[in-house]
């Protein structure tokens, strides 16, 4: 899983795709799951991170995460998984 | 090192252009304390959902109204709608502030009765009065309020038998230019109806014709409807006093000022479109003064305002039991308060506001209350900050009909809580439990016992 190599953030969370032009902006946690994503940082990974620096529990954040994953599907902003 | 407050990730889409129709973000800061009175340990003494109702807000609410029309007309009564909400604590707080009662059933009149105000002092207004509810005003020199032909039959008749003097009004419906007419309550003015009324009663003499009485509509907001209402009873009491020469004691305007409430439908919200009491008064005031009564002869004037008085008194503590997408994207989050405790958000967009810290992030959601029937939205569409499990939010204005039109409807009702006016929370109404309900129920014998995969089972 990993956020298409043309989109652009930044520092304060805006959001640009150049190929829609749509742009969006994120909140704090949703920029540093988006900036891992960019790295193509696993689930393993983020959740780690953000668990290391937030207050949440891992149950809790697993639902946050694929709900935030499928909002990024939604506005194609994922790289298409390759079929076999 | 400390962890950081954790808040859901969202992602959202900017729109450039038009603007959003819905509006955007209106919550800017928690809403934390009734009264000084904290939300969460409300929640935590009481449970979740609760009505908080502050005493202090109706006590300025009854002064700023009563102000309002004393200032502008010298005879003026109040007497608290009972229907709009009846707890005896809250009737009681109307009642120490000068408020007669106004009541319109049976049931309503012994609640008055058993708060301690005279019968003198309650109004019985309505279409469904029974004869024993009729007999029991009439014993207590309540002024009733006639609503049709059978009812001023039945007085008639009850009177004969009796021997007592019932002390009536008529009810007089009208044209005040607004739509829709309520037509279905009391004697047409236009048609003649309440003209052939006024003269049934004042011929036969079995009656004593005290007062004149109209309620043109309900969340009303064209002031210019009650100064055209007041003018036309004023009329009929200036023709009473023409051809029988008899003061009308009293003209009742009713009730239908709005509160601050946003009407479904409605594009701008209730606090910018709605006229102030004083613009009612005046409205009303002006009309009756203009009418040409002799100023010793100026009826009383009695307001039976209800929403207005106490709609922005009452709120809702609700929390969040979970929040979820719907198939379109759309954020959807279920409150522990559904439409059966807050009827009201069948008709307003009411305003609910988060009662802990938020960040400037927003989501655009569908707020839905916890019973598994799809009518349960609470609103179609509104702009809130993130909100997740356990959050607690305040519904505002929530004072008026809904303490007496909630439905015991899949879940129990909660408790009512009245903060005084230092600040002290008072249980006036407790959670309802199984009990409550129950307690009315009665399972016939044969229907006691069943018998499940062979197991006998017996009720209670």
């Amino acid at each position: 899983m990993k956020i298409k190599n043309n989109i652009a953030v930044s520092d304060s969370g805006f959001i640009f795709n150049p190929t829609t032009g749509d742009s969006f902006s994120a909140n704090p946690v949703g920029q540093e799951i988006f900036k891992m994503l960019q790295t193509a940082a696993t689930e393993e990974e983020i959740t780690a991170n953000i668990l290391e620096t937030y207050q949440i529990d891992k149950v809790r954040f697993e639902k946050d995460f694929y709900d935030f994953v499928n909002v990024l599907k939604k506005y194609k902003l994922l790289e298409e998984i390759e079929k076999d | 090192m400390k962890k950081l407050q954790y808040e859901r990730p969202v992602l959202q889409l900017l729109n450039s252009g038009a603007m959003n129709k819905y509006g955007t973000k209106t919550e800017y800061a928690p809403f934390t304390h009734i009264d000084g009175a904290s939300v969460h340990d409300l929640t935590e003494k009481f449970g979740s959902p609760l009505f908080v109702i502050s005493e202090k807000k109706i006590r300025s609410n009854f002064k700023d109204a009563n102000r309002s029309f004393k200032t502008r007309y010298p005879k003026v009564q109040f007497a608290w709608s009972y229907k709009t909400n009846y707890l005896n604590a809250v009737c009681n707080v109307f009642h120490q502030e000068g408020s007669w009662a106004e009541v319109v059933s049976g049931f309503e009149y012994s609640k008055a009765l058993n708060n301690g105000v005279p019968g003198s002092k309650i109004i019985f207004n309505g279409p469904d009065k029974t004869d024993e509810d009729l007999r029991t005003a009439i014993t207590n020199n309540s002024p009733i309020h006639i609503d049709h032909l059978d009812e001023l039959y039945m007085l008639q008749e009850i009177s004969e038998e009796t021997g007592q003097r019932p002390k009536v009004a008529i009810r007089v419906n009208m044209d005040t230019g607004i739509y829709p007419m309520w037509d279905r309550f009391g004697f047409n003015y236009e048609n003649g109806q309440a003209w052939d009324a006024i003269n049934k009663i004042m011929l036969n003499d079995k009656l004593d014709l005290v007062g004149l009485h109209c309620h043109i509509g309900t969340y009303m907001l064209a002031t210019n409807a009650y100064s055209i209402a007041a003018a036309k009873l004023s009329d009929l009491a200036i023709n009473i006093k023409y051809k029988y020469k008899k003061n009308i004691q009293y003209i009742d305007m009713g009730g239908g000022f709005p509160s601050m409430n946003t009407l479904k439908g409605s594009y701008l919200l209730g606090v910018d479109t709605v006229p102030t009491i004083d613009q009612f008064a005046e409205a009303i005031c002006t009309s009756i003064l203009n009418a040409g009564f002799l100023e010793e002869e100026l009826p009383l004037l009695i307001l039976e305002t209800g929403r207005a008085l106490i709609d922005d008194a009452g709120f809702l503590i609700g929390s969040v039991i979970s929040n979820k997408r719907l198939s379109d994207g759309r954020r959807a989050v279920i409150m522990d308060f559904g439409v059966n405790i807050m009827f009201t958000s069948f008709w307003y967009d009411h305003k609910i506001t988060p009662a802990q810290e938020f960040s400037d992030f927003t989501e655009d959601m569908v707020v839905y209350g916890p019973l598994c029937m799809n009518i349960d939205v609470i609103r179609e569409h509104v702009t809130l900050p993130l909100l997740k499990r356990n959050d607690k939010v305040v519904v505002h204005t929530v004072g008026a009909y809904n303490m007496s039109q909630w439905m015991q409807f899949i879940s129990l009702r909660p408790a009512v809580v009245m903060i005084d006016k230092k600040g002290v929370p008072h249980e006036i109404r407790k959670r309802e439990t199984i009990n409550s309900i129950e307690s009315e129920e009665i399972v016939p014998e044969y229907l006691k016992t069943f018998s499940l995969n062979g197991i006998e089972k017996r009720t209670g």
